[in-house]
């Protein structure tokens, strides 16, 4: 939904959606807004909501974690110390998998990356409007709660990861072998037997391709997450816009009932009426046919066919979401443990 | 979509959790898990041992039993025998004794006759005495005497 003074539009809907709350430092202290925030700071600029929200969850994954592991003994685990154990074990088990050497740091850094970017992915799954909208009713213009649709904050992470590689090339190789590394492959003009003449211009060719491969490797890895998250949060989005853009067997009605706002008390009676189903069908009173048909009739009368269909989509594409975020968590813990395991390695 | 600082703070945001994930949470649960592990491992292994040690005990039971139940008919045997041995002692020893005490009582039975015939005999000779001194007192009748030598008779 774009700023309560605007009209509603799908454009304008979209674009309030994919704005970063910016902010910048300038002679008038804090500033925040939208997009002419971005233009006056231009790189200086930060995203408010992409740095909270990623320190929150960042947090959250600290703090439980640090809970556990602080009462963690050899003793009968509790449950959520057996659920932590196995996310730990889990990540543990891909290190060894991955990584070759001995570090003491790529364990928890795997650990950290897996659950720190899964609570972030997760923020998808809540519905695209309830914490923008809360946003916008407390007076925050903006709001983007998914950090990883944020290019900033991938690559903010994998720019981390890039700076490991390099940290780990250079104590396991020396400067010398990263440097022969870089400039000595894929062609070797040793081994070639060329004369010392053209080395250079070999080396110079190598160096080319491996300084881009050696980039690829952090580009991609923040890209990929980005663009998996960014098209998910899209596609949420686009989903909404279905429902909201009003139209449908029944919809356009409601407008001709109420006008262009409808009610709370509208929205609210359909929630209990929805609340009721369930609650009926959990306590074994209503059978699981009967309930889906009467969940179905309640979403007709409510929003019409639109609303249905919406509802449907929503939950179709969440259920999928839910793998692409857990995947994506995996991908990225997965490649950082394999990019290191390459950099501390001799070939 | 733009490049700005928050890739910084991000990295900085990252570099701070990991920090914290490498010293407050990874060492513990590590520590903790492997302690479970090697708790349980000892715990399997234990009771591996114990069962082993159950079936030990268990054949040497068997064996044990099967040893008490073999002295148990030897004592069996043994008493068996002693009993037999007792009763045939008693059983002699009865004998004997009624042996014994017949002939006793056989001697006593003896003396008392002689000493009764001892007894007749010496009333005998007083009756005799005592008779003869009647019949001389009356004349001697054949019949009277008869009667006489049969209350004679009679007393003796």
């Amino acid at each position: 939904m774009a700023s309560a003074n605007e009209p509603l539009t799908t454009t304008g809907y979209i674009s309030h959606h994919l704005q970063n709350l910016v902010c910048g430092f300038g002679e008038n202290g804090l500033e925040c807004g939208g997009a002419e925030i971005a233009e006056k700071y231009g790189f200086w600029a930060f995203h408010m909501d992409t740095v909270i929200w990623a320190l929150l969850l960042g947090s959250v994954f600290g703090f439980f974690f640090w809970r556990v592991a602080k009462a963690a003994n050899s003793g009968v685990p509790t449950r959520f110390q057996a659920l932590i154990e196995m996310i730990v074990e889990f990540v543990d088990e891909s290190v060894r998998d991955g990584f070759h050497g001995t570090s003491r740091l790529i364990a928890p850094l795997a650990l950290t990356l897996f659950v720190w970017i899964f609570f972030m992915n997760f923020m998808d799954l809540i519905p695209v409007d309830w914490l923008p909208e809360l946003a916008v009713a407390s007076g925050i213009k903006y709001q983007k709660v998914v950090p990883t649709t944020d290019v900033n904050a991938t690559l903010g992470m994998s720019i981390g990861v890039f700076a490991l590689i390099i940290i780990y090339s250079l104590r396991f190789k020396g400067v010398g072998g990263f440097l022969s590394e870089l400039v000595m492959n894929p062609l070797n003009p040793k081994q070639l037997g060329m004369p010392v003449i053209f080395w250079p211009f070999v080396m110079a060719f190598n160096f080319l391709l491996e300084v881009v491969a050696l980039l690829a490797k952090p580009v991609s890895l923040g890209l990929r997450l980005f663009g998996n998250l960014y098209a998910g949060e899209l596609i949420f989005i686009l989903i909404a816009i279905v429902f909201t853009a009003g139209s449908g067997l029944f919809a356009a009605g409601l407008s001709s009932v109420f006008g262009d706002a409808v009610p709370w008390w509208f929205w609210f009676s359909g929630l209990l009426a929805v609340g009721a189903v369930l609650l009926a069908n959990y306590r074994g009173k209503l059978a699981m046919k009967p309930t889906l048909v009467m969940l179905a009739g309640l979403m007709l009368a409510i929003g019409g066919a639109a609303f249905l269909g919406g509802q449907l989509m929503h939950f179709g594409w969440a259920a999928f979401h839910i793998l692409v975020i857990l995947l994506q968590a995996f991908i990225f813990m997965m490649l950082s443990i394999v990019y290191l395991s390459m950099a501390s390695e001799h070939h | 979509m733009n490049i700005n600082a928050t890739l910084f703070l991000q990295t900085i945001a990252m570099m701070i959790f990991v920090w914290f994930c490498m010293k407050f949470i990874w060492p513990p649960l590590l520590k903790a898990m492997d302690e479970r592990r090697e708790k349980i491992a000892d715990g399997l292994a234990a009771s591996d041992r114990a069962e082993k040690a159950l079936a030990e005990a268990e054949g040497r039971a068997e064996e044990e039993i099967k040893e008490a139940r073999n002295k148990a008919g030897d004592i069996l045997d043994q008493a068996n025998q002693r009993r037999n041995q007792i009763v045939d002692e008693a059983k002699d020893e009865a004998t004997a004794e009624r042996q014994r005490q017949v002939s006793a009582a056989e001697a006593d039975i003896s003396q008392a006759a002689n000493q009764a015939r001892e007894e007749l005999r010496a009333s005998v000779a007083t009756l005799a005495v005592a008779g003869a001194s009647k019949i001389l007192e009356k004349e001697i009748d054949e019949n009277a005497h008869r009667e006489l030598l049969d209350k004679l008779i009679a007393q003796i």
